[in-house]
């Protein structure tokens, strides 16, 4: 018997070829070059590369490749430049608060990269085999760069925690894709949803839907929804800030694209009802309590990761809007919200752990709210970034994060879930006290008399990143089209 | 097909192994035995995917263990890294005594 090989599409993959081979170029590196932050541009400057194949494939027809196992549609592509900018950006934010603490290795930089190949791999596999290999190489690589500060001991916390954490998360995720495939007798996304179509006998299979359930619990750990959300706190806190900007925004629309295509291929013709219901009441749990916890926080790194909580929240409404069958429009509608939120949120966040890292005190966790005092009279233009950032979080238009919720919000009420975006609202509405909360410290307090003003350096590389990242939060806000019209090709191939 | 052991014993014995370990994570307090519960949970499922994997005559059940294994041992020696290293701060394994976040 002749063998035959298999057609493989490497310029499918091309972004993530691009990737893993700019990780295995800085590990060379690496062992050759005493000059570590050299690494950190280098990568940059390959992940800027990694774009140019992912602007080509926007316009390619789009098949899957490599037996069924990824396909590089506009969704993938989409999601694609999504965590290169989130790479990029915290890798610019880095370079020199590794340096200033002492932590300045190149492994940080390879960590970074084979992560974002996890995450890129989960936005385009389409069997849940390739999706478990992407969680994992993503999660890994994590767990290790939340426990990278090896002086402070928060930081080995983060990283222990994370890890314990996300690996009881991956148990059930693997427990519920064993229970799909014993259902379904098959691994691939497509397969089972064709399979439910064509056995319609076996559409209320409960051990599909155990599988399901299980599923949806290991991808609510993942984007750290309530009531799975425990770890991020904590983790999101004693990491090193730079790691925790990527991990916020990297991993969480990397949850996402799984999810989002898992549940519309798979499972978007039998138990809609259930996992509609189980995601809604997830996302107001979600952004309650997050909402609720930051609320109480003092310290502007742990609010921020509750805030990323409430945001995983406003997400979940956008996924349970994604509608049951049939309708097309609607469904591109949903997704293409998502993703504008995703993006969005990716610009907004980075920015907003760019000016935390800014204004870090050293040698322990230095992000407590009243650093901020009078912020605005010591430095004016980080001051008033952060108050864009703040503002965008918020929802507040003519910003980008506004056109985000906005977008979700919308695809919710079409999706006849309009109390859920009652809900959402009221959310962004609560959110507003804590958000607001830092542009009062910053601009409405004095500072405290006797107490001499600490000179803030301004690094080049997270200046850059701060003015970039507020740039696109003021010029997106305003003029909102382009990247509307680039999130409306991220659509399924 | 399964000899003479139906599939309903494999999935009830691997739902009992995934349970303890799913207790144990949530019990326990030793860091390493939580590691030892979590890959008790991860071989449950591989007991799972075997099971079916004979029971539908499909080999991609088999592949996907593999796949686990794999992953089941980066995990534990990053894990085991992460612990050693946080040993050097404070001798102890019990994760409550880790206790300097707080919020």
């Amino acid at each position: 018997m002749p063998i035959e090989f298999p057609i493989l599409n490497f310029f499918a993959l091309s972004p993530i070829i691009v990737v893993i081979v700019l990780a295995l170029i800085v590990m060379v590196v690496d062992m050759l070059s005493q000059d570590k932050t050299a690494l950190g541009y280098l990568s940059a400057l390959g992940l800027l590369g990694a774009l140019i194949p992912c602007v080509t494939l926007l316009n390619q027809t789009k098949s899957p490749t490599f037996q069924n196992m990824v396909v590089s549609d506009g969704y993938a592509v989409v999601f694609y430049i999504i965590f290169i900018i989130a790479a990029l950006l915290s890798i610019l934010i880095a370079l020199t608060y590794l340096e200033e603490r002492g932590m300045q290795q190149g492994e940080y930089y390879i960590l970074i990269l084979l992560s974002t190949c996890g995450m890129m791999l989960m936005a385009a596999s389409t069997d849940l085999i390739v999706t478990f290999l992407g969680l994992e190489i993503m999660s890994i690589a994590l767990y290790v760069l939340a426990g990278f500060n090896r002086r402070l001991i928060s930081s080995g916390e983060a990283g222990l925690k994370y890890f314990l954490l996300g690996a009881f998360a991956s148990a059930f995720f693997l427990y519920g894709v064993a229970f799909i495939y014993g259902a379904t007798g098959s691994t691939n996304i497509h397969d089972i949803g064709t399979w439910f179509t064509d056995n319609p006998s076996y559409q209320s299979n409960p051990i599909a839907l155990v599988g399901l359930a299980l599923l949806i619990i290991g991808f609510a750990f993942k984007v750290a929804a309530v009531p799975f959300h425990w770890w991020t706190p904590d983790v999101y806190h004693g990491a090193p800030t730079s790691a925790t900007a990527f991990m916020a925004v990297g991993a969480k629309a990397a949850g996402f694209a799984a999810l989002v295509r898992i549940l519309s291929i798979s499972f978007g013709g039998v138990f809609t009802v259930q996992w509609q219901v189980a995601i809604s009441l997830l996302a107001v749990i979600t952004m309650t309590g997050g909402n609720i916890a930051a609320l109480a926080q003092k310290d502007v790194k742990r609010m921020l990761a509750y805030s990323s909580i409430a945001h995983a929240g406003y997400l979940l409404v956008g996924v349970a809007a994604l509608p049951p069958t049939g309708d097309e429009l609607y469904r591109v509608q949903a997704v293409s919200g998502l993703l504008l939120y995703l993006m969005s949120y990716t610009f907004i966040n980075i920015g907003a752990f760019a000016v935390v890292a800014l204004l870090e005190k050293r040698g322990e966790i230095g992000t407590k709210l009243s650093d901020y005092t009078a912020l605005s009279t010591r430095q004016p233009f980080i001051a008033f970034v952060m108050l864009l950032f703040m503002f965008s979080l918020t929802g507040i238009p003519p910003f980008i994060g506004f056109w985000g919720k906005w977008y979700v919000f919308w695809a919710a009420v079409d999706a006849q879930l309009s109390w859920l975006a009652a809900i959402g609202m009221i959310n962004s509405a609560i959110s507003a006290f804590y958000y607001l909360s830092v542009v009062v410290q910053m601009y409405m307090r004095t500072e405290p008399a006797g107490d001499e003003a600490v000179p803030i350096a301004l690094p080049a590389p997270i200046v850059v990143t701060v003015a970039v990242t507020a740039m696109f939060t003021l010029l997106f806000g305003l003029w909102p089209t382009p990247l509307i019209d680039l999130m409306s090709l991220g659509m399924f191939g | 097909m399964i000899g003479a052991v139906p599939l309903s014993y494999y999935l009830l014995l691997s739902a009992i192994l995934f349970t303890i370990g799913a207790g144990g994570v949530l019990i326990r307090r030793n860091a390493i035995i939580i590691l030892m519960c979590v890959e008790m949970m991860m071989n449950a499922v591989n007991l799972t995917f075997v099971a079916f994997s004979s029971y539908l005559d499909s080999a991609t059940g088999q592949i996907f263990v593999f796949m686990i294994m794999v992953v089941a041992a980066v995990e534990v020696a990053v894990g085991l890294a992460l612990l050693v290293e946080l040993n050097r701060h404070k001798e102890a394994v019990n994760i409550d005594e880790f206790n300097s976040l707080k919020g």
